[in-house]
């Protein structure tokens, strides 16, 4: 592993695990200049350093489409798999089973995710794959230009398509319904939140649905459109000021009674919760549904962890793996021995 | 009653599907088996659970010749709705047995006619539990059938044993009516017909299975470590046998498993979740028939661009779309060699018998992982999922091949300085690293976009070329990984026979007949993958003519090879025939006697 370099004069900073943030990074962004999803390669990038990952820990999943590209934009050092439109799930899903100590990060897109991989986005939750799914979320396809994807509002005006009226497909919402263990709402012009929920994301067992609002200033960025950055800032609404506490670390905010919630994950770390304008208990199911139907009717972007459920299995602990990573055994440990051909004969007829 | 006929006639068997009567049907193929008679079983079924006609076939012949026939010489009726047709099946000279409770005319007199009285049986049985009287009534054709041509009683028992595990109760559930059938029968039933068994010690040493299940254990023995399926007739009874066969084969003390199988929301995600695996150094695979290979395309052709190791099992059937779901083809062999867009030729193995489906199983992962690519193979419905005769299974002969793969020693003597796709060895395969390996070098970025030497996007176009170009060499590479054909000769002949996969048993048969029928000899050769191995064109050239025999319409084995052997077009006939039913000695007979003017 890569010493951090000393140089006279000057202390380099380091994490926990001796890497410089420089150690995260990925190649120069191709994306256009503006466009959510390079801050949020940025805040994935500054919540593995903090988190003291290592980059070859991770792995990194893709579908097709802008976001998709993304995970070349940070994390040069983790192994990446850019897949099949709508097929990152399932991808990311046989890829875990390699080596069940990686984490796994998948980035994909709301015409990725609600229109060619509902199926694969609804099935990966319910088997709560060891996932942190972004869904980088602009209501519109970028790479073929311009067209509505299934998260765009009903009303929404475009260039070359016209007006929208179909429904718009709400993900925490189908995340909720399809049974996921952890749901949140960001926005990428709230970086702060962005990386607080992606640190907890990464310390949570099993699924985590990242549904971030992510403008597309190139296609669908006017002032009314849902997904703008300026629809955004206005009408943001945090259901809890979020931070993140690593597993070791104590906690050293001064809170008054009943003014935070914590939420404990498997490895210890901590979520803290801070009241803003109302209670909100993140794990109720029921409540999530309420909160997300009233955000809907007074047309705010509701976002903090909506949904967490810490301690339901995940897909790699049900099946029961041995400790060393499946893609370490070797012969010995994966052909049956040779005096197994007889007995598996005299069990044929 | 004429003379004598034993050990070469087919029975055959209609029943109503879903009225039990498999349990019936293997036990009349296993107590065969067990008197050492060459037999086969095939059963005949519609795509429904419970209510449309089905039918079995069993064929028994002294010489080995087992394949299918469209001739029966026994029917056995016990279904009202296919009455008119079972009977008119019947070969004259023939036996017909029907159920009592059908009340219909029989209208021929050039048969022996046998009823059961199934309901005057089941009514002594006060010990067999209502709901199980109708499946257990098909014993009574099993003990009327077994006086008749004379099956061994004591197989029977054995038969039964196997079936139901061991368990007691069934066995003699069964076996009393069975007893009871066969005392009926020596009294009342007066045997007109010539059809007769007599055991032999042709079996010796065998056993029987499916090819279906062979492959499973097989692709065990090949250490399997991560299979997605979908259901899918015919080829669910694969990935069932997988689930059955993993817990006893690598049981480990502490309980814990090597593996995972998981059963995907579809084709799709069946097979990506196999290429993640593949990518992340599993040994992984899907097994799936036309239908779910359609929906695997675009996956094959990403994991052949981006060099992931994966094996698909492709248990053919009727196709397109639904097709004959419940009938069998190798009617898939164009489009899996073909299957993604853009250049693709994919390796694919073709197993003929059960044997080959346990070693094709195995070698599949070394071949893949080898060369790092994609493996297809195709089995059919035929030789999946009906009963074989079989050599014991043979424990792998050589050590698994695990291909090029970079580990963090590997990376340190490196330098670190490697690139995924580079040509190091000049042979067209690159070194690979998989996920977890924790050297800083390690990683790199897997897409089904333009890449280079070292795994980075381009859109150069030289980049693009020499990368297609590069896969291409290892397609040839794989060559010295196939299988070579099974090629039988016989002096004087002048006729080449070419085939593949299950149809292995109606070419012998038909060779023998054209030589003892027609005085014609001829040579035979089983194609066992693609790429073509070196032999095949060699074969081709040895004969004017070669007679291309396969399960489909267009000739597609005929397609491939005039693709690859232009120059010996002349030497090839296309004879391609599919109805959805096991291939028949007939059938090659007939094509090559019309051909040869005689």
């Amino acid at each position: 592993m890569a010493e951090p370099l000393q140089m006279a004069g000057s202390k380099i900073k380091v994490n926990r695990i001796g890497l410089q943030k420089t150690d995260y990074r990925g190649n120069l962004t191709t994306l256009c200049q503006g466009c959510g999803h390079n801050s949020i390669s940025n805040q994935i990038i500054a919540a593995c350093y903090e988190a003291n990952i290592l980059p070859e820990d991770v792995v990194k999943f893709s579908g097709i489409g802008c976001s998709s590209k993304s995970p070349s934009y940070f994390l040069s050092r983790s192994f990446g798999f850019n897949s099949l439109h709508g097929r990152m799930p399932s991808v990311a899903t046989g890829a875990l089973f390699g080596n069940k100590y990686l984490h796994g990060i998948g980035v994909s897109g709301d015409g990725d995710t609600t229109n060619i991989g509902m199926g694969q986005f609804k099935h990966v939750i319910r088997r709560n794959v060891p996932l942190v799914y972004i869904i980088e979320n602009n209501g519109v396809y970028g790479l073929t230009k311009g067209q509505f994807s299934a998260t765009a509002e009903v009303g929404l005006n475009l260039k070359y398509q016209g007006v929208n009226s179909y429904m718009p497909i709400d993900i925490p919402k189908e995340a909720l319904i399809a049974g996921a263990s952890f749901i949140a709402r960001s926005f990428a012009g709230d970086p702060k939140q962005v990386k607080e929920l992606l640190k907890a994301a990464l310390s949570h067992r099993g699924i985590a649905i990242l549904d971030i609002i992510s403008p597309c200033v190139t296609f669908n960025n006017s002032d009314e459109a849902y997904h703008s950055y300026a629809w955004g800032r206005e009408h943001e609404v945090a259901i809890h000021d979020l931070s993140y506490v690593p597993p070791s670390e104590e906690i050293t905010v001064d809170y008054a009674e009943g003014e935070f919630k914590e939420v404990t994950l498997h490895d210890g770390s901590k979520i803290l919760l801070k009241k803003l304008e109302r209670e909100y208990d993140p794990t109720s199911r029921v409540d999530a549904m309420r909160v997300l139907e009233e955000s809907d009717n007074s047309e705010s972007l509701l976002t903090g962890l909506i949904y967490i459920d810490p301690d339901r299995p995940d897909l790699i602990e049900q099946h029961n793996l041995v400790d060393e990573p499946l893609n370490r055994l070797n012969e010995s440990d994966l052909r049956p021995a040779a005096d197994t051909i007889d007995m598996i004969n005299n069990l044929m007829f | 009653m004429s003379e004598k006929i034993v050990n070469d006639f087919s029975i055959t068997i209609g029943t109503v599907n879903g009225s039990g009567s498999q349990t019936a049907n293997n036990t009349i193929l296993r107590s065969l088996f067990k008197m050492g008679i060459p037999v086969s079983g095939k059963n005949i079924f519609p795509s429904n659970i419970q209510g449309l006609s089905t039918w079995y076939t069993i064929r028994v012949n002294k010489d080995g010749f087992t394949a299918r026939r469209d001739a029966h010489e026994i029917v056995i009726c016990m279904n009202s709705n296919s009455f008119s047709q079972d009977l008119a099946n019947v070969l004259p000279g023939g036996a017909f047995f029907y159920t009592d409770s059908i009340k219909l005319d029989i209208t021929r007199d050039d048969i022996e006619v046998y009823r059961l009285p199934v309901k005057d049986i089941m009514r002594e049985q006060k010990d067999v539990p209502k709901q199980l009287k109708d499946l257990v009534a098909n014993m009574v054709y099993v003990g009327v059938l077994a006086q008749s041509i004379g099956i061994d009683l004591e197989q029977i028992r054995t038969a039964l044993d196997y079936h139901f595990k061991g368990k007691q109760k069934p066995i003699d559930l069964n076996f009393k009516v069975i007893e009871k059938s066969v005392e009926w029968a020596k009294g009342n039933l007066e045997k007109t017909d010539p059809y007769f068994v007599k055991p032999m010690n042709k079996n010796d040493g065998l056993i029987m299975t499916d090819g279906n299940t062979a492959a499973a254990i097989g692709s065990i023995y090949g250490g399997v470590q991560f299979m997605g399926w979908y259901p899918i007739t015919p080829g669910s009874s694969l990935a069932e046998g997988i689930i059955e066969y993993l817990p006893i084969l690598r049981k480990r003390e502490d309980g814990k498993h090597t593996y995972a199988v998981i059963q995907a929301e579809d084709e799709l995600a069946a097979i990506g979740m196999a290429i993640g695996a593949g990518f992340s150094g599993l040994r992984a695979m899907t097994a799936t028939s036309g239908p779910g290979l359609s929906l695997m395309t675009e996956f094959a052709g990403l994991a052949y661009y981006a060099e992931v190791p994966v094996v698909i099992w492709d248990v053919q059937r009727v196709g397109p779309s639904t097709g004959l779901p419940t009938r069998t083809s190798q009617g898939d062999l164009t489009f899996t060699h073909y299957i993604g867009h853009g250049d693709t030729e994919q390796i694919i193995l073709l197993p003929g018998n059960a044997n080959e489906c346990f070693e094709f199983g195995w070698r599949a992962f070394d071949i893949a992982e080898n060369l790092q690519s994609p493996v297809f193979v195709l089995s059919d419905l035929d030789l999946g999922m009906n009963q074989w005769m079989a050599k014991p299974f043979e424990y792998p002969n050589e050590p698994m091949d695990r291909g090029k793969v970079l580990w963090e020693e590997d990376l340190e003597k490196l330098n670190g300085d490697w690139g995924r796709y580079r040509d190091v060895d000049n042979d067209g395969i690159p070194y690979r690293t998989v996920p977890g390996n924790k050297h800083p070098a390690s990683a790199y970025f897997l897409r089904g976009t333009g890449h280079d030497e070292n795994g980075n996007l381009t859109e150069d176009s030289a980049t693009w070329t020499r990368m297609l170009d590069r896969i291409k060499k290892k397609y040839y590479k794989a060559v010295e990984f196939i299988p070579a054909p099974i090629i039988e000769k016989k002096k004087g002949a002048k006729i080449g026979i070419i085939a593949m996969g299950s149809t292995e048993l109606a070419v012998r048969e038909a060779r023998h007949q054209l030589e003892t029928e027609a005085n014609i000899k001829s040579d035979s050769m089983r194609i066992r993958g693609i790429p073509f191995a070196e032999d095949v064109p060699k074969f081709i050239e040895s004969h004017e003519q070669n007679y291309v025999f396969e399960m489909n319409r267009d000739g597609q084995l005929y397609q491939l090879l005039l693709g690859e052997y232009p120059h010996l077009a002349d030497h090839l006939i296309s004879e391609a025939f599919n109805d959805g039913l096991p291939a028949t000695a007939q059938w090659i007979l007939d094509s090559i006697l019309i051909k040869e003017k005689i």
